[in-house]
């Protein structure tokens, strides 16, 4: 695959349209508009009840320039099974052609309500990339929590902030022993567009978890959510690596990490995890970095032994 | 010269399988459930087999099988589901998806009651709970009509003036597994019958935007549109129905059995069998029997035409709307007469919940009780359990 390393090498149809109501600063939208410039055509979109659902598509507008489709909230693997299978059908009998089908999910529609549904896909095998943007909380409905919040993160159902670790959802994804599933981050672009292009290019379902800043729910300036996406990954809280074929690959080594204070320091929804007081909390979320840092080192070196 | 007509026996499932091969469709997704089972399964073996060339997704609910179905339709596919009960129950949302996006879904369900407590037997209770998702209902009485109707039922579904998901319901049990000679039609006349007509679907090429967000300013407009739509279907249906190639197994709204309506007898479904034979037994002079086979949109104008001469009428409902004034049949039905005027006394009978199908005695001692109130000048609106709830009919 020619990998993508110039803007000119992105395909040239803007997937979506201005004049969209995302937040400023919506770091979901940045990570859409990178995914459609990357992905080849032609292709459908999927997105079940979100944010970006709904700042896309009011009546009597629209922002998406390619095919969109939106059902509800749980369904969107549904949906694309169905787009998927049909399609085949409809080229053999001369009554339309293959799409490719790419889903743009939120992550209480990935992790949560939408679960079953993404499992029942990958288990059938289904050609298409799921692309979950992990905001980290229902921000559509003003910010509570999901499966995908981080520990001691407020929300407004988690006031005191979430008691519970975030879900795993590339290891439970990984698990159905999909061909491919990647992590991704808007702030590098390059990498989040060769995973797409990558990703569609493979028979059978595959999956992207991106981390997609959220000035609203993580309480920043809107003008940092780059920033924040970056610190993220340079702090190892959100790696960026990718499962192929079973082989985990680190794309991007952080030998020496920036302090993890210096990304909750950025976010008001952790402010409380910064006082004194809550010294111990702090300690328990820095270990639980580090520990799923070396275990993702375990499980590249392992593959590294056994390949 | 005589055509010979190749008569095989079938249950009800097997039959709207059957009908479903012939119409060429191109995509099936289900979930099983007791008692429609059959009808995925026969499904599964014609596409296995390459008798269909269509997709068979095996989803893992039946959340997900209308959620695929919406999917594959808006791509232009012809689509079929068949589900019962607590799967169209755990369905509700996207029924209400598939019609409000026009997706002309074909859909059978072997109605069965729901739970609690748990029943996997006959009655109506699973199609009322969504009586209000805006698809067309169509309620069969037997296995040949289930076939005749699957097949119009694509038809009907894909007019362009209504463009609606289609719901053919057949009794858990009594319809979908007995068995009965069904005729069948060749493969070539239903193909010639079920042209595909192109609609607006997605592509990369004509970008189309399905499933928008509507706020005050326009939600209402999409639900009047949607309401016409099934208003249409009832316009067109006597079309769909008229260039059938089977006349005797076209579509109709409702049928009437017997000349004198002094007592009318408005019901649907398999149990409709059983009334009818009561009636012809006890002699046509005296009672006459409706038979809605479309239960939405609901052929109410029509239907006063039928019920007005009647000194009573009684609605049998295999469902219970409990709270509320009455059950859904009757509550249609005595809708209707007001909005012509009609004062007619309507005895309203709950009937068969569970699988208690009536027996020909019940409907024996439901008649001869109604008779004789109405020879007495004392028949009055009222509500019956039949056969249950103390009632010794």
């Amino acid at each position: 695959m020619t990998q993508i390393t110039k803007l000119e090498q992105l395909y040239g149809r803007e997937g979506i349209s201005p004049g969209h109501s995302a937040c400023q600063g919506c770091g979901a939208m940045v990570a859409v508009r990178q995914i459609l410039m990357a992905a080849e055509p032609p292709f459908i979109v999927v997105t079940p009840t979100s944010c970006l659902e709904v700042v896309t598509s009011q009546y009597p507008y629209t922002a998406w320039r390619v095919p969109w489709v939106h059902v509800a909230f749980e369904n969107a693997a549904a949906v694309a099974s169905g787009i998927e299978a049909a399609l085949r059908v409809l080229e053999r009998k001369g009554r339309g052609r293959r799409h490719r089908v790419l889903v743009i999910a939120g992550d209480g529609g990935t992790y949560d309500i939408g679960f079953q549904a993404l499992s029942g896909a990958l288990e059938r095998g289904h050609s298409f990339l799921y692309v979950c943007y992990d905001n980290e909380a229902y921000m559509n409905t003003g910010i509570q929590r999901s499966a995908a919040t981080p520990p001691y993160a407020i929300t407004t159902t988690t006031p005191r902030g979430k008691p519970e670790p975030k879900k795993d959802i590339m290891a439970i994804v990984a698990a159905h022993g999909i061909p491919y599933a990647a992590t991704a981050s808007p702030h590098l672009w390059k990498d989040l567009a060769n995973k797409v292009k990558k990703a569609m290019g493979i028979e059978g379902p595959t999956f992207l978890h991106i981390l997609a800043p959220c000035p609203r729910g993580w309480r920043y300036d809107p003008k940092h959510t780059i920033k924040i996406a970056k610190l993220a990954v340079e702090t190892r809280i959100f790696p960026i690596y990718e499962i192929e074929n079973g082989r985990y690959r680190l794309n991007y080594n952080i030998s020496k990490p920036r302090p993890v204070e210096e990304y909750l320091a950025t976010q008001e929804r952790y402010t409380h995890l910064l006082k004194p007081e809550n010294k111990h909390q702090l300690e328990e979320y820095k270990n639980a970095v580090e520990q799923r840092w070396q275990k993702l080192l375990k499980l590249t070196s392992l593959d590294k032994i056994t390949h | 010269m005589i055509s010979l007509k190749q008569a095989v026996l079938m249950t009800g499932d097997e039959a709207v399988a059957y009908a479903v091969k012939q119409s060429d469709v191109d995509f099936i997704s289900a979930y099983p459930i007791t008692p429609q089972t059959i009808i995925v399964e026969r499904l599964s073996e014609y596409v296995g087999s390459g008798q269909i060339d269509a997709a068979f997704v095996p989803v893992e609910s039946e959340h997900s099988a209308l959620s695929a179905c919406i999917g594959a339709s808006l791509c232009g596919a012809r689509v079929f589901t068949s589900t019962s009960s607590q799967g169209l129950a755990l369905m509700h949302e996207i029924l209400y998806v598939a019609s409000g996006l026009r997706c002309p879904i074909v859909m059978a369900v072997a109605n069965r009651a729901l739970s609690a407590p748990l029943n996997i037997h006959g009655d109506h209770s699973d199609m009322m709970g969504s009586r209000d998702s805006g698809w067309v209902q169509i309620f069969c009485e037997s296995p040949q009509e289930a076939y005749h109707c699957t097949i119009q039922a694509f038809r009907l579904a894909e007019h362009l003036e209504v463009l609606l998901p289609v719901a053919v319901n057949i009794d858990g049990f009594t319809i979908s597994h007995s068995s009965e000679p069904v005729e069948l039609l060749q493969d070539e006349e239903v193909k010639k019958y079920l042209p595909h007509i192109p609609r607006p679907r997605l592509d990369y090429d004509s970008p189309h935007t399905f499933g928008s967000l509507a706020l005050p300013t326009h939600y209402f407009e999409f639900k009047i549109e949607q309401a016409r739509a099934l208003e249409n279907a009832g316009k067109v249906v006597g079309e769909v129905a008229s260039i059938y190639p089977e006349p005797a197994g076209a579509l109709r709204k409702f049928t009437v059995d017997g000349e004198c309506r002094r007592v009318v007898v408005v019901g649907m479904g398999g149990a409709m069998g059983t009334v009818r034979h009561v009636i012809m037994s006890m002699g046509i002079e005296f009672y006459s029997l409706v038979s809605i086979r479309m239960f939405s949109p609901f052929p109410g104008r029509e239907l006063v035409n039928t019920l007005s001469e009647a000194d009573a009428i009684i609605v049998m409902d295999r469902a219970m709307s409990p709270g509320m004034a009455s059950p859904p049949l009757a509550s249609n039905v005595k809708s209707a007469l007001y909005d012509e005027g009609v004062r007619t006394p309507i005895i309203s009978v709950i009937y068969g919940l569970g699988g208690r199908e009536p027996t020909i005695t019940m409907v024996k001692g439901l008649l001869n009780r109604v008779r004789s109130l109405v020879e007495g000048g004392i028949a009055q609106s009222s509500h019956i359990y039949l056969g249950a709830g103390g009632e010794t009919l």
